[in-house]
């Protein structure tokens, strides 16, 4: 496999996704998945959300968040099987997981977002 | 050219060699070697916010879906949402996603290559504070979308 050699590429990804997931992630999910639940904050209307999901700069932003984490992951979680527990000798089972994960859900959220209205 | 005079000289009856194979001294590192360090254990453990990442890609992949499919369908979402399953795996990534924040930004300022401003570096201070700024004014502007 030409894996080492494409380090920097999946470094890069695992960066990207690293700054994406810091600075969007925490807000989304207390808002959406924790305040509104709960009942903290006015709950948006349906019309409402559709209405900035359907917005152009908004779908690709969702889709940007969703693939670039998704490499974050990958990445991460790679290295910490291969350290943490010691699976190196997995190696190309681990990556083709982890890489496999992350391009399924990209092409999940690149669907969504491409077929929303 | 010396290996194959010594090819050509070699007996034929020679016994088979053998590569010497030294065998270094290492000690067995134990599978919870995260778990005897303080250290340790909390690079672990930010290293497995990376799965909480993916948890939260996975619900809002659900939750555009619902969104996607009508008013009902997002109803529906919003009910599971609710439910202490949910709100359970969500309250735990919230804590997860927030430690990646922290540690992502505080250590920004030796991932990037140096700032230099009028022949000075730019403190690392200022560049996590900056950051944690961004971090900030980010929250609010989706708050303000979402809630307006």
């Amino acid at each position: 496999m030409a894996r080492e050699s494409n380090e920097a590429f999946y470094w890069t990804l695992f960066s990207a996704g690293g700054v994406v997931a810091a600075l969007f992630i925490p807000a989304y999910l207390l808002l959406f998945y924790i305040s509104i639940p709960l009942g903290w904050v006015r709950v948006p209307s349906y019309d409402h959300l559709f209405h900035l999901a359907s917005m152009p700069i908004v779908r690709m932003f969702l889709f940007l968040l969703c693939s670039l984490s998704l490499f974050h992951w990958a990445h991460r979680f790679r290295y910490t099987l291969y350290d943490g527990l010691q699976m190196k000798h997995l190696n190309e089972v681990i990556f083709t997981l982890c890489y496999g994960g992350a391009v399924l859900g990209t092409v999940v959220a690149a669907y969504l977002v491409w077929n929303f209205v | 050219m010396r290996a194959r005079d010594m090819k050509t000289q070699a007996p034929k009856i020679a016994p088979q060699y053998t590569l010497y194979h030294p065998r270094w001294y290492r000690e067995r590192v134990s599978t919870y070697w995260w778990l005897q360090q303080k250290g340790y254990l909390k690079f672990v453990l930010r290293e497995i916010s990376s799965v909480f990442v993916a948890v939260f890609v996975v619900v809002t992949l659900f939750q555009l879906n619902a969104l996607r499919q009508g008013p009902d369908a997002y109803e529906h979402f919003q009910h599971w949402l609710r439910t202490p399953v949910a709100l359970s795996i969500n309250i735990i990534s919230l804590c997860f996603v927030v430690f990646h924040t922290i540690t992502w930004f505080n250590v920004a300022p030796q991932a990037i290559p140096p700032i230099k401003l009028r022949g000075r570096k730019l403190p690392a201070a200022l560049i996590a504070t900056s950051n944690f700024a961004a971090w900030l004014v980010v929250s609010g502007v989706i708050a303000w979308l979402v809630l307006r």
